[in-house]
């Protein structure tokens, strides 16, 4: 699995960069974020919480089965929104409360 | 590269959770004690590959923690049932020491700010007899920040160590460089914790592909600090007790969730349960899998489906908090209540926070390299310590380090001022000009060389592949045979000969080079300890093909190991007795 990271949206804070377990992630000269090491992206998704702008979404690689959604969150009023868009444009929420333990 | 040279009192290398718990541990018991010969004033520095924030195996979150003392059990049951889990080869001197401070360390992190579920009256909500629930998706931010807040603690984030500086057998020090920032680090300390985890990579991964780094353990745990103290002499212990984890197929997300929080079981594909035909041990659960496979009856499942839709949410919520891309992989397919989840093994990974894989140490964590303590996944004899067992074994390794200081501090002032500067070289410096000119000129030479046959990438797939087929890895089933053995190590040794004229074209690129010089070092240990193990203790974890049986006569020993010559020695060690909290290694 690996992520993507759309430029247009991407402001170049630096701070995807700065928390990668792997440090994948570097800046460009046009002072955007990219993942130099696709490949090695163990899928934490640490970046994916720490962007301020939402630029960055992850997948499942084809080989692991993927079939092209994309994931983000978002903070909502406290809450932690997973965001999965589909590949026929569908979007699905889930809310989390990060106050809440997990059931199981 | 510029140079950088640092003096700290307490250095701590690798800062994930272990490593994160001894810097917090150090610097309060400091505080505490602030009379002591050093005062408040004892340095602690955190050297971190990555970042503190989200480094290590609690990167992504975790969502329970496994091993808590609940009502009604003592830390004894504890380790009985780690005890039991590896079959009797285990410390049971380790084990007691970390069983002893579960609860305190889980009341410490709640009160730095981690959620964990409570009932009406104020108890913690258990899973099982060992287990407890939480929220802990950022449980590593929380122990970055605790760490931020302690004012004689500095943190080194993105500077990758690949040496020790050991003289006479006690370490003054550790050699890394900035990948970022083209810097060299010369490092001299008093004490050093090694807090690096354990080591995955070393065999051909599930998803060995585009996905190669979707795994269980960290791929960036490379086994960084099992390599430095084999090289400088380190007796290690336990390397034939591979984890293999029973995983989520695919994502290789975790599958406990499944089997303790809904009570899946596990089922072939004609839908019988097969779990308690072999046994429900972590290793018969991947055996049974394995086995259900070879016979026929594969592929292997979680059976989930007939789950309440109350139960399915709850479990795509847990997911997201700890293996995201499993709640994709259902979202994107059919949801657990209706499709059973297919389970696989993972490839071997050495790690001594679930098995026993590490650092032979005493109940301080000391090491047998003199101020060398470790904690974590690197420190061996301990299984099963998962969070809490890293955290309890990080405050015990601080603990004994600033001890160890104070004590040597004492004896320097007693031996007089002149005591320290009656060497030579310059000053009281322990790191000499010419040991950094050294390290310095091989990291050079990677960067400097030029045309290189082979690239990193591809002698590190040449390592997994040869282990994976010679020394026990997914393709034969996790089995092996000495001359399998035997080949394996005469191909690694023949890796390893080619890593010297690797080229890098940055400080990133040299740190590959070291962490696949860091994985052939493991390898050549694991395939020593597993040649020695003439049994078959651990089914699949230890699958010895020439010896398939369990031989408790000549067996029920330690298998530990050092370098001497350049080769992996092994040799056995007696176990602890029944009870025994204090296990006196020599060193």
């Amino acid at each position: 699995m690996s992520i993507n990271i759309d430029p247009n949206i991407c402001i170049g804070c630096g701070r995807c960069h700065d928390v990668c377990p792997g440090t994948l992630i570097k800046i460009n000269e046009q002072k955007k974020a990219y993942i130099k090491y696709p490949k090695d992206c163990w899928g934490c998704t640490s970046c994916i919480k720490e962007c301020p702008v939402h630029a960055i979404q992850f997948f499942l690689g084809e080989d692991i089965g993927g079939k092209g959604s994309k994931v983000h969150t978002e903070k909502v009023n406290g809450l932690i929104r997973w965001i999965v868009e589909f590949p026929d444009g569908s979007v699905k929420h889930i809310d989390i409360d990060p106050k809440e333990s997990n059931k199981y | 590269m510029k140079i950088e040279r640092i003096k700290t009192d307490l250095l701590i290398i690798g800062g994930g959770t272990a490593g994160c718990y001894a810097a917090i541990t150090a610097a309060q018991n400091e505080l505490q004690d602030a009379a002591g010969s050093k005062g408040a004033n004892l340095k602690i520095l955190i050297v971190e590959k990555a970042n503190i924030k989200r480094s290590g195996c609690l990167a992504a979150g975790v969502n329970a923690l496994n091993a808590y003392i609940t009502e009604g059990h003592t830390p004894k049951d504890y380790v009985e049932y780690a005890k039991k889990d590896a079959d009797g080869i285990v410390r049971e001197d380790l084990l007691y020491s970390i069983s002893e401070k579960f609860n305190d360390v889980t009341a410490h992190l709640e009160k730095l700010g981690l959620v964990i579920l409570k009932d009406k009256d104020g108890k913690y909500v258990t899973r099982g007899n060992r287990n407890i629930k939480i929220n802990g998706e950022n449980i590593k931010p929380i122990l970055a920040n605790a760490v931020k807040k302690l004012p004689n603690v500095t943190v080194l984030n993105h500077v990758n160590i690949f040496d020790f500086s050991v003289h006479n057998n006690k370490i003054d020090g550790a050699y890394g460089f900035g990948i970022e920032n083209d810097t060299f680090y010369a490092i001299e300390a008093d004490a050093v914790i090694i807090a690096t985890g354990g080591a995955a990579g070393l065999y051909r991964p599930n998803n060995p592909g585009f996905s190669r780094h979707k795994m269980w353990y960290p791929p960036f745990n490379t086994g960084a600090g099992y390599a430095m103290g084999i090289r400088h002499g380190a007796e290690m212990t336990t390397f034939e007790m591979r984890f293999i984890a029973l995983r989520c197929k695919d994502t290789i997300a975790p599958t406990g969730t499944l089997a303790q929080g809904v009570g899946a079981k596990q089922v072939n594909s004609l839908g019988e349960v097969y779990e308690t035909k072999y046994g429900i041990s972590t290793s018969e659960r991947v055996y049974g899998t394995v086995a259900e496979n070879l016979e026929g009856r594969g592929p292997c499942y979680l059976r989930t489906i007939g789950i309440s839709a109350e139960q399915e949410e709850s479990l795509l919520k847990a997911y997201l908090n700890m293996a995201p891309s499993q709640t994709i992989r259902w979202l994107e397919n059919e949801t657990p209540s209706k499709a059973n989840v297919e389970i696989e093994g993972t490839e071997p990974y050495i790690v001594g926070g679930h098995t026993a894989s590490g650092y032979w140490v005493d109940t301080k964590r000391a090491t047998t390299i003199e101020g060398l303590y470790a904690a974590g996944d690197v420190a061996g004899g301990c299984p099963q310590k998962y969070v809490t067992g890293a955290l309890a074994e990080g405050e015990i390794a601080a603990k004994s380090a600033v001890e160890y200081i104070k004590a040597s501090s004492a004896l320097r002032l007693a031996q007089g001022p002149d005591a320290r500067f009656k060497v030579a070289e310059p000053a009281e410096a322990t790191i000499k000009d010419a040991e950094i000119a050294r390290h310095f000129a091989e990291i050079e030479s990677y960067l400097s060389q030029k045309n290189s046959l082979y690239t990193t990438e591809q002698l590190e797939e040449a390592m997994q592949f040869v282990m994976d087929e010679y020394a026990g890895g997914i393709t034969t089933g996790y089995g092996y045979t000495e001359k399998q053995l035997n080949i394996a190590k005469e191909k690694i040794d023949e890796i390893e000969s080619l890593t010297d004229k690797l080229s890098a074209t940055d400080l990133q690129e040299v740190m590959y080079i070291y962490e696949l010089k860091e994985r052939l070092t493991v390898c050549k240990s694991v395939i020593a300890h597993l040649a020695t193990r003439h049994e078959t203790r651990w089914h699949s974890f230890a699958e010895n093909l020439d010896y398939p049986e369990k031989d408790n006569i000549h067996w029920r020993k330690y298998v530990n190991s050092r370098l001497v010559n350049g080769e992996i020695k092994t040799f056995t060690r007696e176990l602890t007795a029944e009870g025994q909290k204090n296990y006196e290694h020599q060193h």
